[in-house]
């Protein structure tokens, strides 16, 4: 059963497709363009459509999805940890 | 799938270009003639009467798009004929005259100095002879590079950037090297992953003009502004849903132009292609806009991708919908045409979703009619530039 979906290996978060997913669960996580499986072990409860870390995210670490920068860390991200908005922001603004 | 001798059954119309519908239109010019065309409509089974709102005092470049969406539409290959009305016989012969240089049957009636009854009477009579005309047109076998394919997604959500858009992305990789004629937009949700546009533009000239237009759209942005668009994009219901960063949700959408395409030219709203390839149009993000848009340009078949269930049609324009979120196809399936909610239980590849979403383009070209199309949605939505005078 997979629980996420990555869209490239380089990636730094996953998205979860699953509902429910809560702190302590055991996790696969299905990388799209490589086909590969991976496993994490959750550290939040992570709401369905949600992002989690697969690699650990320092502060001020560019966060890659889709193998492109969709932002910077502002608060360190453990792997399997929820990460939105209250630890990621825009470059942009 | 193997597209390279694929082909698909469409109407060959008098200036070469192929529809894969027969539509009959009632189009009014303006507000004032929705009645009559309607009642046309009505008299005239078959035919289709095509009410906006608008159409009177407007000017300048904004009346110029007026004009290029309704002539446009009335050019649309997937229209046999036309009958226009108006308030005012200058504007309506205008808007004729311009969808007669496709050499289709078009009339034209102005209801001054008629008033409805007379009006309605005589445009009936017109549109009786097309539509018997029209119903006797047959279906032709034609090549790939016949068909014209625009997209533009709504109501995203996470499974829209994981699923949906990137099926959108794999089938236009595939028909792309098949000289089939695509389109997609959104100007304002490409914020974010611009760069990432003008990276697959086909050369500097293309990639100058698509800077251009989204630098002009960043400035109406900066005027009008109240904050910096952290509270407006992503949406509070984006963010809800998982997306965290306006280019996350960029890049979402920027997966249905797939992964190989070049954008090979850029198209001011309602402008027709040139040539064949990927197109980008400048346009709006909303969606019954950006599909009328796609319409007037001369597009015959529509990918709309959804993720929280847009039920967007339009009338001369069939819009097939695909959908990678379980919950939405569950719980509003009579509006998905293309499950591909497999793809996030790994029960689906990529490409063998990419080929689910061509499978029905080619049934739906051939003539089956799409959920929307089913279920009565024909939103015309026109752009407005500015204020009327």
């Amino acid at each position: 059963m997979i629980h996420f979906v990555v869209h490239d290996e380089n990636d730094s978060v996953g998205v979860v497709v699953v509902e429910g997913v809560k702190s302590g669960q055991r996790l696969t996580g299905w990388i799209m363009d490589q086909d590969k499986d991976i496993h994490v072990d959750a550290r939040s409860d992570i709401p369905i459509g949600h992002k989690l870390a697969i690699r650990a995210l320092p502060k001020d670490a560019t966060v890659v999805k889709y193998g492109v920068d969709i932002g910077r860390v502002v608060a360190p991200i453990q792997v399997g940890e929820h990460a939105h908005v209250h630890n990621i922001k825009t470059k942009r603004w | 799938m193997e597209l390279g001798k694929s082909t698909f059954w469409g109407y060959k119309r008098e200036n070469g270009r192929i529809g894969v519908r027969n539509h009959v239109i009632i189009l009014p010019v303006d507000d004032l003639s929705n009645a009559a065309c309607e009642a046309v409509a009505n008299n005239i089974k078959g035919t289709l009467a095509i009410p906006h709102p608008y159409g009177r005092l407007q000017f300048g470049a904004d009346l110029e798009l007026h004009f290029r969406t309704l002539i446009g539409t009335g050019s649309n290959p997937n229209v046999a004929a036309v009958v226009v009305i108006g308030i005012e016989d200058q504007w309506s012969k205008k808007v004729a005259d311009a969808i007669a240089a496709t050499g289709k049957p078009v009339s034209f009636f102005g209801i001054e100095q008629h008033g409805d009854h007379d009006t309605i009477m005589r445009a009936s009579k017109v549109a009786k002879e097309y539509v018997q005309w029209a119903s006797e047109l047959r279906r032709e076998e034609r090549p790939l590079k016949d068909l014209w394919v625009s997209t533009k997604c709504g109501e995203s959500d996470t499974t829209s950037g994981c699923g949906a858009n990137p099926t959108v992305g794999n089938a236009f990789d595939k028909l792309y090297p098949h000289g089939v004629t695509l389109v997609f937009g959104e100007t304002t949700e490409l914020t974010g992953g611009e760069h990432l546009v003008a990276a697959r533009c086909r050369d500097d000239a293309v990639r100058t003009k698509f800077q251009k237009v989204f630098d002009q759209y960043q400035e109406i942005i900066n005027r009008h502004k109240t904050s910096d668009l952290s509270d407006s994009q992503p949406t509070k219901g984006n963010i809800a849903g998982g997306l965290t960063t306006i280019e996350e949700k960029a890049l979402g959408n920027i997966q249905k132009i797939g992964r190989k395409c070049v954008v090979d030219g850029v198209l001011d709203k309602a402008e027709a292609p040139t040539y064949p390839g990927l197109w980008f149009m400048d346009s709006s993000s909303a969606a019954a806009e950006m599909v009328t848009l796609c319409a007037a340009a001369g597009y015959v078949v529509h990918f709309f991708p959804t993720g929280q269930g847009n039920v967007i049609g339009n009338p001369i324009l069939p819009v097939i919908k695909l959908c990678a979120n379980p919950r939405t196809v569950r719980t509003m399936s009579e509006h998905i045409d293309v499950d591909v909610s497999g793809l996030l239980r790994k029960e689906m590849s990529p490409d063998q979703a990419g080929d689910a979403l061509l499978e029905c383009m080619f049934r739906t070209a051939n003539g089956r009619l799409t959920a929307a199309e089913a279920l009565g949605h024909r939103e015309f939505v026109l752009t407005r530039l500015y204020e009327s005078a």
